[in-house]
This record gives C-alpha cells, structure tokens and sequence, in this order.
C-alpha cells in the first residue's frame, strides 16, 4: 500500500492555464472598452438633467398610451399564438423518437437553426420593410421569432416522452397521426403551455421595443417623447411598459407553476 | 372453444439485429386458433424478439410470418395497420399513457377501427364507449373510468391495458412478461384475465419466466434459447423436468 501520487506537470503546478486566460479576458476586457470608447462621450450634466425631468412624470399621458400598451400585449399574443401553432408540425418533424428518418429531421432542423438566428428586432425591421410600419409588422416579427424558439423547446419536449405508449399505440393498429394524438400530445401538453407563457412573456418584453422600430405598439411613444425631449413623458412610458412587464411575469409564473 | 381465426404460422424467420446479434435463429412455429402458448427460456433466449415480430413492431431478417394466412412481414400502410388491430399486445410495463384517464387510454385501443379525423377529435361512437365500459367492468376496473392513469397501481395499470387491448377485438393477445413486476395475487388476476381471454376464443402467446404459471395456464410449451427453438410439447407431455433443458443449470436463478 504505497501508492505514490504522480508528479504534477509543470503546467499543473502553478495553475498555468488558469493565469494565462484570467490575464487574457482582462485584456480583452480593457482592449474592448478602449476600442468602443465606453466612456467617451458620457457627460453627467446631461445624465442628471435627464433623470431629474424624468423625476416629474406627466401623468396626463397616462390616458394618451393607455391604446398602444393593449396594441403591444395584443401583439405579443397574436405574434406567440401564431408562432406556436406554426412550431407544432416542425417540433414534431424534428423530434428524434417521431421521425426516425434522419435527412428529414436534420433538414428541418438546420431550418429552425437559421429561425433563430434572426434576432427579433432584425426581423421587425424586414417586417416594417415589407408590410409598412404598423402592429402588422410586430405581430409579423413576432410570429417568427416565437416559431423559433418554440420549435426548439417543443421538439426538445417531445424528445424525453416515454415512447412506451406510442409502442402501444403502433400496436393496436393506430396511424401516424393518431399516435401523436393519444401518445405525444397527452404527454407534453403541459409543458408546451408552459413554454407557450414563457414565450409571451419574453414577446410582452420584446414588443415594448419594436415599436421604436415602427412595428407598433408603446414603442413609438418611447421613440417620440425622447426626440421631442418630453422626458416627462418618456417617464411614463418606461412606468407603463414596466407595470405590464412585471403583470404578465406573474400571472405566466403562477399559471406556469400550476401546470408544473 | 375456437373460432377457427387467430392463427399464427411462423416460418423459418430469423432475426439478426443491426448491430449483428442474433435475435431468432431460423424459427419455426404453427400456433392453432384457441392455443394458449407459453414461452420460456433464460434472459436473452429470443422471447421479446419473437413476440415483437408477430405484430411487426420490428422486421425480421428472413423468413415469414402468416395472420390466418396474410404475411405480415410484408404488409404495409394500412393493410398492416388492419392486421396489426386484429393481434393485441400487453407489455411487462403497461404502456399507458399517465396523464389520461382510465377510459381515454381504454378508447385508444379502438382507434384502428377510426379516421384519423373522427379519432383526433374523440368521436368515439356510443357502442364503443359501452364497449369500453363494459370491457373496464370485466376486469373489475369500471369504478376508475375518469381516474387518471399516474393514479393507479401496477397490477390496476395491467388490468386497464388489458381492457385497452380488448377494445381491438382481436384474434391474438400477445403478452411479454405481462406480471413482471406484479406481486403473486395481481399476478394471478392478470393470468386469470389471459385466461378468460382465452376461454372466449382468443389465441393467447405468453412469455413468461415462471414455470409454475407456465404449467399451470399453458396448452403448450415452446423453449428458446439463444435465438434457436429448442422445445415443443402440448402440455400434457410437459414435464417439470424438460425445463432443466431449456434453463440449462441457472433454472434455480429464474
Ligand atoms: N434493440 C436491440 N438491439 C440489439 N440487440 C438486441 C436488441 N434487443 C434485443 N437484443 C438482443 O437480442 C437477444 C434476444 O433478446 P430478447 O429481448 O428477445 O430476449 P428475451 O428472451 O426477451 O429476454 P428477457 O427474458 O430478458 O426479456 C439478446 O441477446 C439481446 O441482447
Ligand atoms: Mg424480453
């Protein structure tokens, strides 16, 4: 019983790796900095200036964006809806135990990859080009990126059933289709409506912001107090997205825990 | 007792899995209508395998296997879902689906019988609900028509598949190990359903490890080991010692 403990590599002595890539991400970190001029043009008066109006709030706005903060949750509602109902088919061509035929699932796939690769405010701009500024190019933007992100978490879902029951299903003499009716769906209906709440809570946030790109909904109003200068206003603006971020935050948490 | 329908001839198959174990090693079997056959041999011998290729929820490498004289290794699409409602299958774990009630898992047996659009929507027809009903009742599971299936024993969860396999009306149950994990008085329920299947004109195919049960439910025995089917006898000419062969010396570990 006398083991001897191997010598230690030089590299492993002095925790070489670990110094040279802290010393690397500082470097990074500075160069960065220095490269975007973080801190160039920052002036404090304007900062306090800012604040302090913002102190202020114009309250009679309140009444004015009370329209297009239902226009922006309405988006997102439609925008997740439609996403989701899109998601469906691919979640299930992507999943491994539904389609056994391998080209088929990575094809559909490296679709849903190139989906999500898009960034939702590149695609409210592609969707302000195409069909005009307006919630129709919100609803557009939004409806592909939840098709995105949705596809991914339903195949991802589906891909950790019991594939027990689809056994059963085969067996008694059930079609495609069928299979997926009484074996797939039962088993991930629960978190497919969850995913569906975290996603329009994501969507609630991200449409606050199209607007600013013409895609309607509350943004514009952020777009359009700033550039007047009517800081008072924009004030509002941040209080009202900021009240409906956290009400739809907890009503999809408590719903999302029910379901759990 | 029989209906002259629910018979299944298996001719010279093999299997030979992709990864190049031999599975079944040119089998030959002619099971008669109203047989209630049980098969034994050691872990890995082929039972699963042999089971599995009856209703074609794998292919075999080679050979033939005739449903009242259709081949189902080569049926495909519909004509094989038709041929595939006709045998049913119970599984050592249950195969239910846990989060439906009782009743929506007994309906999904009958879905052979439906369009893809009157299954998807539930329209199941008024008989077939009384089917089900009646099918619950007969192995004494009616009282948990609404109760969701997470919420049930095993021995329960195997009666249920029973009364889901029987909404196919079929002409041959399969079952692999269906008491595997059940203790000895569920065992004796879901060997007296098997049973009362038979009795009612079904031809039954049980895999089972226990030569006790084996004795005590079989019309006929047939032994395999590795893949080769090494024993065939009606019961009458069984004798608890024959089985030293198809155990070889581990019988002691079943
Ligand atoms: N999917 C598979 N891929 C490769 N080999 C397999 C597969 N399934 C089974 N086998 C092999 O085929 C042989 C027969 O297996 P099978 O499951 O039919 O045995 P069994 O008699 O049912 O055993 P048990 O009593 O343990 O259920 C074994 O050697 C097993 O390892
Ligand atoms: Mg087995």
């Amino acid at each position: 019983m006398n083991a001897t403990l191997p010598e230690r590599q030089f590299s492993e002595k002095w925790h070489i790796k670990g110094i040279l890539s802290g010393l690397l991400f500082v470097l990074i970190f500075i160069g960065s900095g220095y490269n975007t001029g973080a801190t160039a043009n920052f002036s404090w008066d304007q900062f306090w200036d800012l604040l302090i109006r913002m102190m202020h709030p114009d309250w009679t706005f309140v009444s004015a964006i009370i329209t297009p903060i239902a226009e922006t949750i309405q988006m997102a509602l439609v925008g997740t809806l439609l996403g989701t109902i899109i998601a469906i088919p691919f979640s299930l061509l992507a999943a491994r135990n539904i389609v056994k035929n391998t080209y088929l699932r990575g094809i559909i796939r490296f679709f849903l990859i190139l989906v999500r690769a898009l960034p939702d405010l590149l695609l409210a701009a592609v969707f302000v080009a195409i069909v005009g500024i307006g919630p129709m190019a919100g609803v557009g933007a939004l409806t592909i990126f939840s098709f995105g992100m949705i596809s991914k978490l339903f195949y991802e879902a589906i891909e950790t059933i019991d594939d027990g029951p689809i056994e059963a299903l085969t067996s008694v003499g059930a079609n495609g289709i069928q299979k997926i009716v009484f074996a797939v769906i039962p088993q991930v209906m629960n978190q497919f409506l969850s995913y569906f709440l975290y996603t329009l809570e994501i969507n609630v946030r991200a449409s606050t912001v199209l607007g600013y790109l013409g895609a309607g909904g509350v943004g514009l109003y952020l777009d359009q107090t700033l550039s007047l200068f009517r800081y008072d206003r924009t004030a509002v603006v941040i209080l009202a997205i900021l009240v409906v971020v956290i009400i739809v935050d907890g009503v999809s948490n408590r719903l999302r825990e029910a379901l759990a | 007792m029989s209906s002259g329908v629910g018979t299944i001839k298996i001719n010279d198959v093999s299997k030979i899995y992709p990864n190049g174990t031999v599975g079944l090693d040119h089998i030959n079997l002619d099971i008669q209508s109203g047989e209630f056959v049980v098969i034994v041999g050691l872990s890995g011998a082929g039972k699963s395998t042999l089971l599995r290729a009856i209703n074609r929820l794998h292919d075999v490498s080679a050979g033939e296997i005739l449903l009242d004289g259709v081949d189902i290794t080569k049926a495909k699409g519909k004509e094989l879902r038709q041929q595939r409602r006709n045998i049913a299958m119970i599984f050592q774990n249950f195969n239910l689906v846990k989060r439906a009630t009782v009743a929506r898992n007994v309906l999904a047996g009958r879905v052979g019988y439906y369009s893809t659009f009157r299954s998807t929507f539930g329209l199941f027809s008024k008989e077939d609900k009384e089917k089900a009903a009646a099918n619950l009742e007969r192995v004494n599971m009616l009282d948990k028509y609404y109760t969701r299936a997470d919420e049930l024993s095993g021995g329960q969860q195997q009666r249920v598949a029973i009364a889901r396999s029987m909404m196919q009306s079929p002409n041959v149950v399969l079952a692999d190990e269906p008491i595997a994990s059940l203790d000895p008085k569920t065992t004796k329920m879901v060997m007296d359903d098997l049973q009362h299947l038979n009795d009612m004109g079904m031809t039954v195919v049980v895999n089972l490890h226990s030569v006790e049960l084996a004795m005590a439910y079989a019309t006929r025995i047939v032994g395999l080991r590795d893949g080769q089917l090494v024993y065939d006898k009606p019961i009458a000419e069984v004798s608890a010692d024959d089985f030293d062969g198809i155990y070889a010396e581990t019988r002691d570990k079943e």
